[in-house]
């Protein structure tokens, strides 16, 4: 056997997490090699709604979301491509009288962290947004907030990285890692094996079965969001828009992109597996989530549907990822269930994952989602 | 004056629609396709910019072929059949996005 | 046993056969099509209210026709069949139907997708054109609805399909200014052997060209064609003779096709394991000879599983029936099927002979300016496929499609998916079946945003 790849960083999983963190790596001169089991980007970083939203975060994220919303406005200029984030701004609406309470006191609690959002009801909503249906009570808008293709961002972060000197090695798919010494061996089929003192897992819902073999299982289940898309339309609605709503099958979200197409997604979550890398759309969930764009906004009721799909999205039960260090192993860092809503926080993560690794500690808190929060006594 | 040229069957009866605000004559049974296409050159434009469509496989397959009623409703026009009073649209959409 | 399912996609001479074997054991299958009426593509019926005969409907086949058509009208209440009805997805041995825009459920204990096929497209500059069609079209066009495509046609590209849509036109009082046949003689030759297997077939593909030759219609082979010229409209195709000569031929539509391919959602979405075609360059289910899938209860027959033509569609269907049948546990004569697998056998030589004289021209694929458009939906060149095998790294079409929209648009890769692949490979210096197959996505066609469940 040959001798393993020697780097300073391996980066394991090249989804938005692993690639920007490889890149932020490469900024601060780690030499970092980032192994990707299939294609970078192509789980669900590549197929997810895109929504690139801060406004209804739990709260102790919205810091996080903030450095990395400052990152999106800059994407472009820093990967030398183009992936497509505008900041057309992200409207929650509410249909019940009773849940505009909830749009108020998430506007007041996320002022504190800096974020401002605009209330607004009745007329002034749809004046405002005029594809909004006359049932639409009112609603909270995020005027930076915005949306961005996932298709290319992963990998033109990843190839961002390779152009900045990471070894970027796709189809190769981790099977074992090992701490020997100092150092961490990790095995792949067909990619040889690599050895670095630092390894970070951002293998997205598999992630588990990674931290498992370090002592430190997690309650990860894999689900899948259930997406579609219409026709070309010219182009009208700018804004994302996502119901705020005590009914999950509600919410749902939509977002026209320049092109016109109109995508969609929430509200159903259908079968994801993770041992075959499939996702699927259940067409129950498709037809059920119909009347509920109606609902929101009837002049999607003349257009048609073209493509549905899915992604396989890690899942934990609080509902927040797996970021920092590890609680057992040193030199062994997590970033991983993200529970659909990672795609907005990728940039943000990469940067903060690389400041702690290179530096030991970071300057935005990610106390609250330490893995050791499972840990068995 | 039209694309299409009729070579058999015109001795159907006639039906009356509007076509970008002209009433036109095409025959019964005729596609919506086909009553366009006899009475003018193209369908409706490209979304993307890159000039007028007509249509393709007249089998349901290319998607080509959706054109814009008045109304704001959208028919597929190979396999739609042409109905009196009809008002199709071939220049833009009609799609309206505020709730009526 | 009754109470069993059969549901048969597809009421071409495939599914009709299909339905009448299953209806023979007993049971009452249902027949699903969204076309308005029965008969497939070749046997394609006019509306209601039109007057033309069989015997100038579909010429030499008219006898077939009339017989396709009768046996389904003589099934009558013994099928379910729904016309009108698309199957939009399949899902845990359940079809997903819509009726307008009303969706429904129909469970099946077996399934025989009987969808036929397309035409097989290679794009050239200007083929967006209004006044473009592909060869069905042109087909279609005359036989549904009694039009021609223009008032001077071009026919243009290869295939049994290409001389008989040009008798058809002529005969019908069409102008056809040339018919432009990619394919040369000396394939046509080398093919004879294997176009022997089916002499009746061979013979109707020679008058057909002896016809036009006699008709004085311009018939030429081994061109290549360059650029369909036009601003609003097609005003002529640019092409190079066998000899490397530029010529023009002016025109108001052109009808363009090379062969079809097979129309394979369905079983994409009933997650049938595919397997490369040499002969097709397409992806296609892998069935065993009586066209079992790798999906239990799934079958597929006719054009759908490989092009065959009309005649195996109707033996395909039959055998697929039995398959299906004798998988319920029904009893079917060992025999019967046999005779079918026999019958079905010089069919598929003569598909490969087809190949051989009309071969898809997969090397135009690498000739194609940057600038023309693939995939007609998305508006997606050779350029732009290019551009994400080369700068960014795209391996395969899906892949490709991620990164470029080929694909993506309302037709799900039924027009550009064939041609993108040959893009894709030439691209990358790989061969076709490495670039690998646009995967499935529900819906197969449309689907309003207005339906509703069916209550
Ligand atoms: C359909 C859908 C819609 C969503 N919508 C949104 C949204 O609108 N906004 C938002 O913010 N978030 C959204 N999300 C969530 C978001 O997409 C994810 O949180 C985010 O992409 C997670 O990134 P990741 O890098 O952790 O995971 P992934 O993208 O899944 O990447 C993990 C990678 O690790 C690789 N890997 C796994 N195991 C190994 C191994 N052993 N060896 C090598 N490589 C391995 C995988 O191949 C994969 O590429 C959505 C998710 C889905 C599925
Ligand atoms: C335009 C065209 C013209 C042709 N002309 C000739 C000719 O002149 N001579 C000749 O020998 N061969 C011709 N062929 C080849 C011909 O298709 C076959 O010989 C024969 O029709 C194949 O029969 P089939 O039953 O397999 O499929 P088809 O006859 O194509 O029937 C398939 C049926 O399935 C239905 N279908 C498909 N998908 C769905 C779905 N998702 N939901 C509901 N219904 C569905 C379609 O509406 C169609 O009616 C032509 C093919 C095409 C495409």
């Amino acid at each position: 056997m040959s001798t393993p790849v020697a780097a300073d960083v391996i980066v394991v999983g090249g989804g938005i997490m692993g690639a920007a963190t490889a890149f932020f790596l490469r900024q601060r001169g780690v030499k970092v090699v980032l192994l990707e089991r299939g294609l970078v980007g192509q789980q669900a970083s590549g197929t997810n709604f895109g929504n690139v939203r801060r406004q209804g975060r739990f709260l102790p994220q919205v810091p996080l979301a903030n450095r990395s919303r400052g990152i999106w406005g800059r994407l472009n200029e820093l990967l030398g491509e183009d992936a497509e984030f505008i900041a057309t701004g992200h409207v929650r609406v509410c249909f019940r009288d009773e849940e505009v309470g909830g749009l108020e006191a998430h506007a007041a609690a996320v002022r504190e962290y800096g974020l401002d959002l605009e209330i607004l009801s009745g007329n002034a909503l749809r004046d405002r947004f005029p594809f909004l249906a006359p049932g639409a009570v009112a609603g909270s808008f995020s005027p930076l907030d915005g949306h961005a293709n996932p298709r290319l961002a992963a990998p033109a972060f990843g190839r961002a990285a390779l152009r900045a000197g990471a070894t970027v090695v796709e189809n190769a798919d981790v099977v074992g890692i090992e701490k020997t010494g100092d150092d961490f061996l990790v095995e792949t089929v067909g990619a040889g094996s690599y050895r670095a003192p630092v390894v970070q897992i951002s293998a997205g819902v598999w992630g588990g079965v990674l931290s498992a073999r370090f002592g430190e299982p997690v309650p990860i289940v894999a689900r899948g969001p259930q997406m579609g898309v219409t026709e070309p339309m010219p182009y009208r609605i700018t804004p994302v828009v996502g119901v705020y709503s005590s009914v999950p099958e509600e919410g749902i979200y939509f977002r026209q992109v320049k092109r016109g197409n109109i995508v969609w997604g929430g509200g159903w979550r259908g079968p994801a597996l993770p041992d075959i890398q499939r996702a699927y759309v259940d067409p129950m969930n498709t037809l059920r989530q119909l009347p509920m764009l109606r609902r929101v906004a009837p002049a999607l009721g003349a257009l048609r549907t073209i493509r549905t799909w899915s992604g396989i999205e890690g899942y934990l039960p609080d509902d927040i990822p797996i970021m920092g260090p590890s609680g057992k192993v040193p030199g062994l860092f997590y970033a991983f269930g993200f529970c659909g809503h990672g795609f907005q926080l990728g940039p943000g993560v990469g940067d903060v994952m690389a400041e702690l690794i290179a530096t030991g500690t970071t300057s935005t808190p990610i106390a609250p989602f330490s893995i050791t929060r499972f840990a068995t006594p | 004056m039209g694309r299409f040229v009729r070579l058999a069957e015109t001795d159907r009866p006639p039906v009356s629609l509007e076509i970008d605000g002209t009433m036109v004559t095409a025959l019964a049974g005729d596609t919506v396709q086909v009553a366009i296409l006899t009475n003018g050159f193209a369908l409706r434009e490209s979304e993307f910019g890159d000039g007028l469509r007509a249509g393709f496989c007249l089998m349901a397959a290319c998607q080509d072929c959706w054109v814009w009623t008045v109304e704001g409703e959208r028919l597929r026009g190979c396999s739609t059949e042409v109905a009196a009073g009809m008002r199709i649209v071939t220049k833009g959409s009609t799609w309206q996005i505020e709730p009526s | 046993m009754a109470d069993r399912t059969v549901l048969i996609v597809g009421a071409g001479p495939a599914g009709t056969r299909a339905a009448e074997r299953v209806a023979a054991a007993g049971l009452r299958p249902v027949v699903v099509d969204e076309a308005a009426a029965n008969g497939g593509q070749i046997y394609r019926r006019q509306p209601a209210g039109f007057r033309r005969p069989a015997q100038t409907l579909y010429g030499f086949e008219s006898g077939k026709a009339v017989a396709v058509h009768g046996a389904f009208a003589a099934l009558g209440d013994r099928i379910d069949y729904r016309p009108l009805t698309l199957v939009w997805h399949l899902w845990e041995s359940e079809a997903h139907l819509l009726t307008g825009t009303t969706a429904s459920r129909q469970q099946y204990d077996a399934l025989i997708l009987a969808t036929g096929a397309t035409d097989r497209i290679m794009p050239l500059p200007g083929w967006t054109l209004p006044g473009v069609f592909s060869l069905g079209a042109a087909q279609i066009a005359l036989k549904a609805q009694g039009c021609a495509i223009g008032s001077r046609v071009v026919l243009l590209g290869t295939g049994p399909l290409l001389p008989l849509v040009a008798y058809q036109y002529a005969r019908a009082g069409a102008t056809v200014a040339a018919v432009l046949d990619t394919s040369t003689l000396g394939a046509a030759i080398r093919a004879l052997p294997a176009l022997a297997a089916r002499p009746g077939m061979l013979a109707k593909g020679l008058y057909y060209t002896a016809w036009l030759l006699k008709a004085g219609i311009p018939f030429h082979r081994g061109i290549t064609p360059t650029a369909i010229e036009g601003t609003d409209g097609v005003a002529a195709i640019r092409y190079r003779t066998a000899d490397g000569i530029e010529r023009q031929v002016a025109c108001d539509a052109i009808g363009l096709g090379y062969g079809l391919r097979s129309e394979t959602q369905l079983a994409d979405l009933a997650r049938c394991d595919f397997a490369f075609d040499a002969v097709a360059r397409q992806w296609l289910p892998a069935t065993d000879a009586d066209g079992r899938t790798s999906t239990p209860g799934v079958y597929l027959a006719g054009d759908g599983a490989r092009i065959l033509g009309a005649d195996a569609a109707e033996i395909a269907g039959k055998l697929a029936a039995c398959a299906a049948l004798q998988d319920l546990g029904i009893a079917v004569p060992d025999a019967e099927m046999a005779a079918y697998r026999a019958a079905l056998a010089p069919m598929d030589r003569f598909r490969v002979g087809l190949d051989t004289a009309y071969p898809w021209p997969a090397h135009f694929a690498a000739g194609l300016p940057d600038t023309a458009v693939v995939c007609r939906c998305e508006c997606i060149t050779a350029g732009d496929i290019r551009d994400v095998a080369r700068e960014k790294g795209a391996p395969e079409v899906n892949r490709a499609k991620a990164f470029s929209r080929l694909g993506m648009g309302r037709c799900q890769g039924r027009m550009c998916g064939a041609a993108g692949a040959e893009v894709l490979a030439d691209a990358l210096g790989v061969r076709l079946e490495e670039v690998g197959r646009l995967r499935g996505q529900g819906p197969v066609k449309p689907l309003p945003l207005a339906t509703g469940i069916a209550p």
